[in-house]
C-alpha cells in the first residue's frame, strides 16, 4: 500500500474516488438501505407471513421457474448462435451479429407489446398456434417467450469472445489424435467454454427474474398462475401496502445479491480459465 | 488500408472453415446456421418487424396523427428531458469512477467495482420502490417535502432519480476495463513532462478511450429513454405531465388504441436501431488497430 502511494504520480485520486463514493451512496446505497430499513419495521413473524403467502409463493414459482427455463433455452441456442457467428461465414452475418443486442437496446415495453401482438389469438403466429391447442399469449408460456427474448444476448455475448480467442491448436491436436468433431466439442471445447456459458446463463437468469416491462403485456397476470413477483410488488404498492411490497422486494434483493456474488465468482473463473488456454 | 479493414472481419470465420481440424461436415454447418437463423428470425427479427407493421397498419396518416398528438409530444419532450439530465450525470460519474479504479491501487477496489454493478441486478420495479419509500407521501422525507411543497414522486425529479439508478453502471462499466487495459504509463509520462492533471486527461486519456466512452453513453441513453418498470412506479401516469414515451405506449395499449401505441413504440424501436448502428460503428473502429495487427502477423499461409 505505502509502496503504491509513494509511486503515485497521477493526480486527482481523492477527488475521483470521493466523488465516486458520494454519488454511489446517494443513488444506490442509501436508497437500497431504505428498503431494508423499511422491512425492519415488521417483526419476523409478520415478515414471514407476507413473503410466504400462497399468492406470493405462486409468484416465486412463476418468476424463478420460468426464468430458469428461459435461461436454459438461451444457454443452448446462445451457444449455437455464438458458434455460428464465430465459425461460419454466411450472407448477412454482419447484420445478424449487430441485431443480437436488440433486446438490450429495445425498450422492454416495446418488446412486450410486439411479442403480445405476435402470439395473441389473432396474431401472426398465434392464429396458427391456437388451433393446435398451443396458447402462448396470456399464459406462462408467454412469459417464457418474453424472458427468452430478454436474455438472448447475455449468453451469446459472453461465449462469443471466448470462442473467438480460442486457439485452433487444441482442436488440431484432438483431430490428430483421432477424435471426431463431436468428441472434440464435448471433451475439448465444451470444458473451455463452460465458465463463460455458465456466466451467460446466470446473467440471463438474473435479468429474467427482475424483468417487468416485457412480461406484463403478454403474461395475462392471473394471480397464482401467471403473475410474476415484480408485478406483485407493484400491485401491493397500488394498494398502499408499502410494507408488504417492501418485504417481497427484500426477498428479491437477497436473491439478486446472491446471484451477483455467484456471477462475480463465475467471471473470475472464466477469466482464469481463459488466461490458461 | 481499405482492404485491410474490410477483409479480417469476414475472413476470421474462414480461418476455421479452411482448417480440416476445425470444420464440421457441411450438413452440420448447414443445420447449425439454420437453427441460429430460425431463432434469430423468431425472437429478434419478427418482434422488430411487428412494431413497424402494426404502427403502419392503418396508414401513414394515422401514424403521424398519433405522433403529433399533444400527449405524445409531451411524452417525447419529457423523455428527452429525463435523458438529458440522467445521462450527463452518469457520464461524469463513470469517468470519475474509472479514473479512480483504473489508474490507482487502493483497498476495496474489487468491492467498489461490484457495488457499481449493483443496479444491474436490481429489478427495475424495486428501483422505483426505493425512491417511493424515501420520497413518497408515506416515505422518510415525505412529510418534510410536503411541508416545503417539493414534489419528487409522481413528478419529474422522481423519474430522473429512477432513471439515473437503472442507468448508473453503463458508462463506468464500459470505461473501467478499457482504461485498465491501457495502463498508466502514458498519463504518467505526460505528468512527468509537466502537463497538468486536466491536460493529461483531455489530451492523453480521453483520446484513448473516446470510442468506449461513446459506446457507454449511447447504451446509457438507450436505456434512459426506454426504461419502463422503474419510471412506471414513480410516475403516477399523469397524462401530458409525467408520462415518458414507454409509459405512453402502455397507456395507449391498455386503451386498445393499438395503432397509436405501436406508432409511439416505433419511435423507441428506431432509437434502438440507431443505438445498434452506432454500436456497430464503434466496435468496428475499436477493432481496426487489432485487425491491422492480425493482418501484419499474417493469416496462416
Amino acid at each position: 500500500m505505502s509502496a503504491g502511494q509513494s509511486r503515485r504520480v497521477l493526480p486527482g485520486f481523492p477527488l475521483a474516488l470521493g466523488y465516486t463514493l458520494v454519488y454511489l451512496a446517494l443513488i444506490v446505497l442509501i436508497p437500497l438501505g431504505a428498503v431494508f430499513l423499511k422491512s425492519a419495521t415488521l417483526s419476523w413473524e409478520q415478515f414471514w407471513t407476507v413473503i410466504s403467502a400462497p399468492r406470493v409463493l405462486a409468484s416465486y414459482r412463476v418468476s424463478f421457474g420460468v426464468s430458469l427455463l428461459a435461461a436454459a433455452i438461451n444457454a443452448v441456442f446462445g451457444l449455437i448462435f455464438a458458434w455460428v457467428l464465430v465459425r461460419y461465414s454466411f450472407p448477412g452475418k454482419r447484420i445478424v451479429d449487430a441485431l443480437v443486442d436488440l433486446p438490450f437496446a429495445l425498450p422492454t415495453a416495446v418488446a412486450g407489446i410486439a411479442l403480445t401482438a405476435i402470439y395473441a389469438g389473432n396474431g401472426w403466429l398465434g392464429q396458427w398456434l391456437e388451433p393446435l391447442g398451443l396458447k402462448v399469449a396470456f399464459t406462462p408460456l408467454g412469459i417464457l417467450v418474453a424472458l427468452t427474448f430478454i436474455g438472448l444476448p447475455f449468453v451469446v455475448r459472453t461465449v462469443q469472445p471466448v470462442l473467438e480467442d480460442l486457439d485452433t491448436e487444441l482442436e488440431e491436436a484432438a483431430a490428430s489424435l483421432g477424435a471426431d468433431r463431436w468428441q472434440t466439442f464435448q471433451r475439448v471445447l465444451l470444458p473451455v467454454l463452460l465458465p463463460a456459458l455458465l456466466t451467460g446463463f446466470a446473467l440471463a437468469f438474473a435479468r429474467a427474474v427482475g424483468e417487468y416491462g416485457s412480461v406484463i403485456f403478454i403474461a395475462g397476470n392471473v394471480p397464482m398462475v401467471s403473475e410474476i413477483t415484480p408485478l406483485l410488488i407493484i400491485t401491493k404498492l397500488e394498494q398502499y401496502d408499502y410494507v408488504g411490497a417492501t418485504a417481497i422486494a427484500v426477498v428479491m434483493l437477497v436473491v439478486s445479491f446472491v446471484l451477483l456474488f455467484l456471477i462475480n465468482g463465475l467471471q473470475l473463473w472464466a477469466n482464469r480459465s481463459r488466461a490458461r488456454t | 488500408m481499405g482492404a485491410a479493414v474490410a477483409t479480417p472481419w469476414t475472413a476470421r470465420a474462414r480461418r476455421f472453415e479452411e482448417n480440416v481440424a476445425t470444420r464440421e461436415p457441411a450438413w452440420v454447418k448447414g443445420m447449425l446456421i439454420t437453427i441460429a437463423l430460425a431463432f434469430f428470425g423468431l425472437f429478434l427479427l419478427l418482434p422488430l418487424m411487428t412494431v413497424f407493421a402494426e404502427a403502419f397498419r392503418k396508414g401513414w396518416q394515422v401514424y403521424f396523427a398519433a405522433l403529433v398528438e399533444p400527449d405524445a409530444l409531451s411524452a417525447i419532450a419529457l423523455t428527452l428531458l429525463v435523458a438529458a439530465i440522467a445521462v450527463p450525470l452518469n457520464l461524469v460519474f463513470g469517468v470519475a469512477a474509472a479514473w479512480a479504479i483504473a489508474k490507482f491501487d487502493f483497498r476495496g477496489k474489487q468491492l467498489l467495482t461490484t457495488l457499481i454493478d449493483l443496479p444491474f441486478s436490481v429489478s427495475p420495479v424495486i428501483a422505483g420502490l426505493m425512491f417511493v419509500l424515501l420520497f413518497g407521501m408515506q416515505g422518510w422525507f415525505g412529510p418534510w417535502l410536503m411541508a416545503h411543497d417539493v414534489k419528487i414522486i409522481f413528478a419529474v425529479p422522481g423519474l430522473v432519480l429512477a432513471t439515473i439508478f437503472v442507468t448508473f453502471p453503463f458508462v463506468a462499466r464500459e470505461l473501467i476495463p478499457l482504461m485498465e487495459a491501457q495502463g498508466r504509463e502514458e498519463e504518467e509520462a505526460a505528468i512527468v513532462l509537466g502537463a497538468s492533471g486536466w491536460q493529461t486527461f483531455w489530451r492523453v486519456t480521453l483520446p484513448n478511450v473516446k470510442w468506449g466512452l461513446l459506446y457507454g453513453v449511447i447504451l446509457c441513453n438507450a436505456r434512459a429513454m426506454g426504461e419502463f418498470g422503474a419510471v412506471s412506479v414513480v410516475s403516477g401516469h399523469i397524462r401530458g405531465r409525467t408520462n415518458t414515451l414507454p409509459l405512453q405506449v402502455e397507456i395507449l395499449y391498455n386503451e386498445y388504441n393499438f395503432a397509436a401505441a405501436f406508432a409511439v413504440a416505433s419511435l423507441l424501436a428506431l432509437l434502438a436501431l440507431l443505438t445498434l448502428v452506432i454500436k456497430s460503428l464503434v466496435e468496428w473502429r475499436g477493432r481496426q488497430p487489432l485487425n491491422a495487427g492480425e493482418e501484419s502477423q499474417g493469416v496462416p499461409a
